[in-house]
């Protein structure tokens, strides 16, 4: 408890401030290494782009669904228009239990419980909020890649309705309108993502037991039409 | 051929005429008919497909007597706390308002399959192009001599969620100190098999904490069961010496009750027991052997699209169907509704018809956050629904994947009730 009353002490201190400097949150470094589990889905540095999530470059002071591009869910984007903008407080809510803050958003992710994880993760995260104009490369971890796909197999065009009968089956379990409890949600994420993942399970690169079960009998062209059905769902 | 003007109108009539040729099927009636009958997780899910994926282009009547729907799975979970009845409970609203369903809260009691028609207890008759029936189970008469439906407040079966689940409930937590929960379980085939196992795990975990020396006996008809390792090994860890199981080898073949006594007789041994939860064996509900598609207890159909073996306009869902390879339980009637829906939507309006693809899941809670599960993948073959891939969770796992099992159960409630009700 000694860890979370200090944070909270930084914290109250940064507000005074409002302008802190990543080192005065926490540990940067070690927050690299706690990034690494939010690296499958967000990218951070330069070149980031958005992927399953958005990329996380200038997330101080941002608006939540304000980043221009990226398909937020609905209550993101609603959390958004009612005024919530990243502040340290809030990126520490929200890190410490996603679905607290925003209900139904399709970050699926349980937290970090660990105050001190958090403090570093967010000093790391603050590092690239600095100065926008000077982000610093990024970590070789920053970018989630657990498996390479042939060319020829991204390329793939899936048919979109094909996809919609294939995916009433993981509806069953992925909820259909992209919200997340225990179970990810696969709404919205860009294809080839989509396609990349599917094929690590099929690979047996990824470990869950029903994911390889489910992913071991798809066709190429059947998750191809997957990922269009999915990546495009409201 | 090359296209021209000329041909890709032709094509174009060509295409609407056999786009329009289908309505024949609605035999001069408008739009074509499909009813549905039994709300649960076969009904309320094809329902809610045809007429989604049909936008408008399909009549759906879901016939349910009840308003409101508990669902059995989870069921147990609310016998040990671990949720609330009113959270299994669900109710039709979004699939009249958001679907445009007609949903009549009335028993079917009649089927006229020459005649396409289905009467209701209220009087009303309802003419069909293609019948679709989910009734789930009812219990086999006689199957545990000395009990009967109307024996079912003594000892419940709680088979069906709901009141009998609470009655179940109230008697586990009044039971007398150190006193006996008995639990009959059916004979192959069943609804839900690993449902009495759990059942006897959230039992356990209730009498653990209020009356730790109180004992539970399962008499059981069958040599092995469901996840029967993992279920056995996590008895012997969190609740040793409490559940003592009486397989076939020692007379679980040869029981009976006496409700009033409130005895079990196992193989000629009477037992006086507090609790007994009788679990008899069980058969397609009544609407299946009314409309005439039952061979013995069960409806065999074809797995291609769920169609009768006699009827090729009857479908039956779930439960109720023999269909090969696939279990009794809401996941897999959830599953085949969806192979079901396409075929219906696809013979009814000559909409795209894909491969059938099946899938099952079972997840059981043994304790506090040690959850287990059990599934497959299924294709359809001239014969049955066959099995193709499976897993099991396995034995001395890591508590962080048995707590991780049990909170992606609790994701796939949400995502599959919301997948039947809209």
């Amino acid at each position: 408890m000694i860890l979370r009353r200090s944070l909270g002490l930084v914290l109250a201190v940064i507000f005074a401030a409002g302008t802190a400097r990543s080192e005065s949150i926490g540990d940067a470094e070690a927050g690299a290494e706690v990034f690494e589990q939010c690296s499958g889905c967000h990218q951070i540095g330069q070149g980031a782009r958005d992927a399953i999530g958005p990329h996380l470059n200038g997330i101080f002071g941002r608006g939540a669904g304000a980043h221009e591009g990226y398909a937020y869910s609905a209550s993101m984007r609603r959390a958004g228009v009612d005024g919530l903008v990243w502040d340290l407080t809030r990126l520490d809510a929200y890190i410490a239990n996603p679905r607290a803050l925003v209900s139904k958003t399709r970050m699926s992710f349980g937290g970090v419980k660990d105050p001190q994880e958090r403090a570093d993760l967010l000093a790391h995260l603050r590092r690239f909020s600095d100065n926008p104009s000077n982000i610093p490369e990024a970590a070789p971890t920053a970018r989630g890649t657990d498996h390479s796909v042939a060319p020829e197999i991204l390329a793939l065009q899936g048919d979109p309705e094909y996809g919609e009968y294939l995916g009433s089956e993981c509806v069953s379990c992925h909820q259909a309108d992209g919200s997340a409890s225990g179970i990810p949600s696969i709404t919205q994420w860009p294809e080839d993502d989509f396609v990349v993942a599917m094929h690590a399970y099929k690979a047996k690169l990824r470990t869950h037991p029903l994911m390889q079960m489910m992913a071991g009998r798809l066709s190429n062209e059947e998750i191809a039409a997957l990922a269009a059905y999915f990546g495009a769902l409201e | 051929m090359t296209l021209n003007r000329r041909t890709f109108m032709g094509a174009g009539v060509a295409a609407a005429a056999a786009l329009s040729a289908p309505a024949v099927l609605a035999d001069g009636h408008g739009k074509p008919r499909v009813v549905v009958i039994g709300g649960g997780a076969g009904g309320a899910t094809v329902a809610r497909y045809i007429a989604k994926d049909s936008k408008g282009a399909i009549d759906v009547t879901l016939i349910e007597p009840s308003r409101s729907y508990f669902t059995c799975f989870f069921s147990n979970l609310y016998i040990a706390g671990f949720t609330e009845l009113e959270d299994i409970a669900h109710t039709y609203g979004t699939l009249a308002a958001k679907y445009g369903i007609n949903v009549v809260h009335d028993w079917a009691v009649d089927v006229d399959r020459a005649g396409k028609s289905v009467t209701l207890a209220g009087g009303a008759q309802l003419g069909y192009d293609k019948l679709i029936l989910s009734p789930g189970i009812d219990f086999v008469e006689d199957a545990v001599p000395g009990w009967s439906v109307a024996a079912q407040n003594a000892m419940p079966h709680a088979y069906k969620a709901g009141s009998q689940s609470e009655l179940l409930k109230a008697q586990v937590m009044a039971m007398p100190e150190g006193g006996t929960f008995a639990l009959v379980a059916p004979p192959n085939p069943y609804r839900c098999p690993p449902g009495p196992y759990e059942r006897v795990s959230m039992v356990a975990h209730v009498l653990k904490q209020i009356n730790p020396t109180a004992k539970i006996l399962v008499i059981d008809p069958k040599d092995k069961f469901s996840k029967q390792g993992l279920f056995e090994d996590g008895w012997q860890s969190h609740y040793t010496g409490m559940i003592e199981r009486i397989g076939p080898d020692f007379g679980g073949t040869n029981v009976s009750v006496n409700p009033e006594e409130m005895t079990v007789d196992i193989d000629g041994m009477v037992e006086k027991v507090d609790v007994c939860n009788v679990i008899p064996a069980q058969k397609a509900g009544r609407i299946a052997g009314i409309a005439g598609v039952t061979d013995g207890n069960w409806v065999p159909v074809n797995a291609a699209d769920l169609s009768s073996k006699v009827d090729p306009d009857v479908h039956v869902l779930g439960d109720a169907a023999a269909q090969g390879d696939m279990p009794k339980s809401g996941f897999a009637a959830n599953s085949q509704a969806k192979v079901c829906a396409m075929a219906v939507r696809g013979a009814l309006t000559g909409s795209r018809v894909f491969p059938a693809k099946f899938t099952n899941t079972c997840w059981s809670l043994i304790d506090t956050d040690d959850g287990v599960k059990v599934g497959a993948t299924y294709e359809a073959t001239s014969e049955k629904i066959a099995k193709v891939d499976g897993f099991i969770s396995q034995t001395g796992e890591d508590a962080a994947t048995r707590k991780a099992t049990y909170e992606e159960s609790i994701g796939w409630y949400a995502g599959i009730t919301a997948d039947m009700f809209g």
